[in-house]
């Protein structure tokens, strides 16, 4: 038996690309926009929320025949809330150097509203197995786009990929540079990556017709 | 055992029941850890303060390399000589100084209070190194760090750090290429306390000019650098009494 039905499967695969958080339902735009001026803060990001959203679906999915449907949201955002603030603690005790590279992100993990979403949509009817296949998938899906986006944006910005230069050095004028090639700034601040998140759309349904919306 | 979720009463020992468990796991969890947070927090103060004076394992010009920390505390009581605490006329020694929170000395300040400023005083090679810190406000949150000065006013290192600037942009302020710049400028546009400007479009990005006392602002983070030119001018204020008595040009 295969571990993971074809169901299953599509849980993990689906939120990758047809049915992509951000270029699909078009969620937590606000984080894409923020971090990915650069591609360490995008990776780290996307395991930070590929680890919340996890564990967050599973906490909320045991718990999801005993929550008054009154104060859900309310529940919901003291999981996330309590998760984010435990890895931080912890972190901060035994990996200090990453929790500071980790701590801008605690605020930002906790407003993503792809968690709060997958939450509410899958994890309220779902069993403990499936949420936390559905989360790790939208959580991979988003990372997936924080990626690229961050890819873009720093070669392009600041010519530099994980802080290694690639395109040579702007200001001693070698490689690339030395035949007049210059960084676009433009990269380097947020509304580059709404640009990026729409190519990506573009492409995407453009090859996929189906997705786009009649109206 | 079916339990009506929708009645109030459950509702409200639910929230009540989930507050105390939250709670409790936070609660207890900030006791056990504690320590070991103090104590990294302690040794990232003294790495701070060692970097600033030039004490670090940068090897290259890339990145920011501290001491590590299973040697900042010999390393510290090594180099640096004296801490002071400075309140009004009176010069303290205080062995602790360093744990000194500035933020609540600058609240001091701002209400018309005496506070008690940390000075550092270290020695490198046979030079002397004046270590202030910094606390300010960048973009979405508190920014700090150290400045070390010599008996001429120009800076000899800095090391800046933020609680949660926007990586990428604002966030820079602690990478090598911004702090960096700082080295060798001067606080002093001749006789008078100007501070360090962060600017755009200085015509200087490269940062060859010395005396201008300005360095280049970081692309997209205009907020957080004038945030960072702020909380300068505004140390050298409080600093510029005990400044004028160890100036030596």
């Amino acid at each position: 038996m295969a571990l993971l039905s074809k169901k299953d499967t599509n849980l993990i695969l689906d939120p990758l690309a047809d049915n992509n958080p951000i270029t699909i339902q078009v969620l937590g735009i606000c984080s894409a926009l923020a971090i990915t001026a650069e591609l360490k803060a995008s990776l780290v990001m996307a395991i930070a929320v590929i680890f919340v959203l996890g564990v967050g679906n599973v906490v909320i999915s045991a718990m999801r025949n005993i929550i008054p449907s009154k104060i859900r949201i309310i529940v919901q955002l003291i999981v996330v809330a309590t998760l984010v603030i435990v890895v931080d603690q912890v972190l901060k005790a035994f990996a200090y150097p990453l929790s500071k590279t980790l701590s801008v992100f605690v605020g930002l993990i906790i407003t993503n509203c792809i968690i709060m979403g997958r939450f509410e949509a899958f994890a309220l009817g779902n069993g403990l197995w499936r949420s936390f296949l559905d989360g790790i998938g939208n959580a991979l899906g988003y990372g997936v786009i924080l990626i690229i986006v961050g890819f873009f944006r720093e070669l392009f910005g600041s010519g530099t990929l994980f802080g290694i230069p690639v395109l040579g050095d702007p200001i001693e004028k070698t490689g690339l540079y030395a035949t007049g090639y210059e960084n676009n700034g433009f990269m380097i601040i947020p509304p580059a990556a709404l640009i990026v998140v729409g190519v990506i759309i573009w492409v995407q349904r453009s090859k996929n017709p189906a997705l786009v919306e009649e109206n | 055992m079916a339990v009506n979720t929708d009645k109030n009463i459950y509702t409200v020992v639910f929230a009540a029941v989930m507050v105390v468990v939250v709670g409790s796991i936070l609660a207890f969890l900030a006791t056990a850890l504690s320590g070991r947070i103090d104590e990294n927090m302690r040794f990232e103060k003294q790495q701070n303060i060692l970097y600033a004076m030039g004490v670090n394992e940068n090897v290259d010009k890339g990145s920011v390399n501290f001491v590590p920390t299973d040697v900042v505390g010999q390393k510290f009581s090594e180099y640096i000589k004296e801490q002071l605490v400075i309140k009004g006329d009176e010069i303290l020694e205080n062995e602790e100084a360093y744990l000194i929170d500035m933020k609540k000395q600058l609240a001091l300040a701002k209400k018309g209070e005496t506070p008690e400023l940390p000075l550092f005083i270290g020695e490198r090679e046979g030079k002397k190194f004046y270590i202030i810190p910094m606390y300010g406000k960048g973009l979405w949150d508190a920014i700090w760090g150290f400045i070390a000065l010599d008996n001429n006013m120009v800076v000899q290192g800095v090391y800046f750090d933020h609680k949660g600037e926007t990586p990428g942009l604002g966030a820079n302020i602690n990478q090598r290429f911004f702090m960096d710049d700082f080295t060798g400028e001067s606080i002093m546009d001749g006789t008078r306390y100007a501070g360090i400007n962060v600017a755009k479009g200085n015509n200087d990005p490269v940062n060859n000019r010395k005396d201008d006392n300005t360095v280049d602002a970081l692309a997209g983070a205009t907020i957080t650098g004038d945030g960072v030119a702020a909380m300068i001018k505004e140390t050298v204020d409080l600093y510029k009494d005990y400044l004028q008595t160890i100036r030596t040009n």
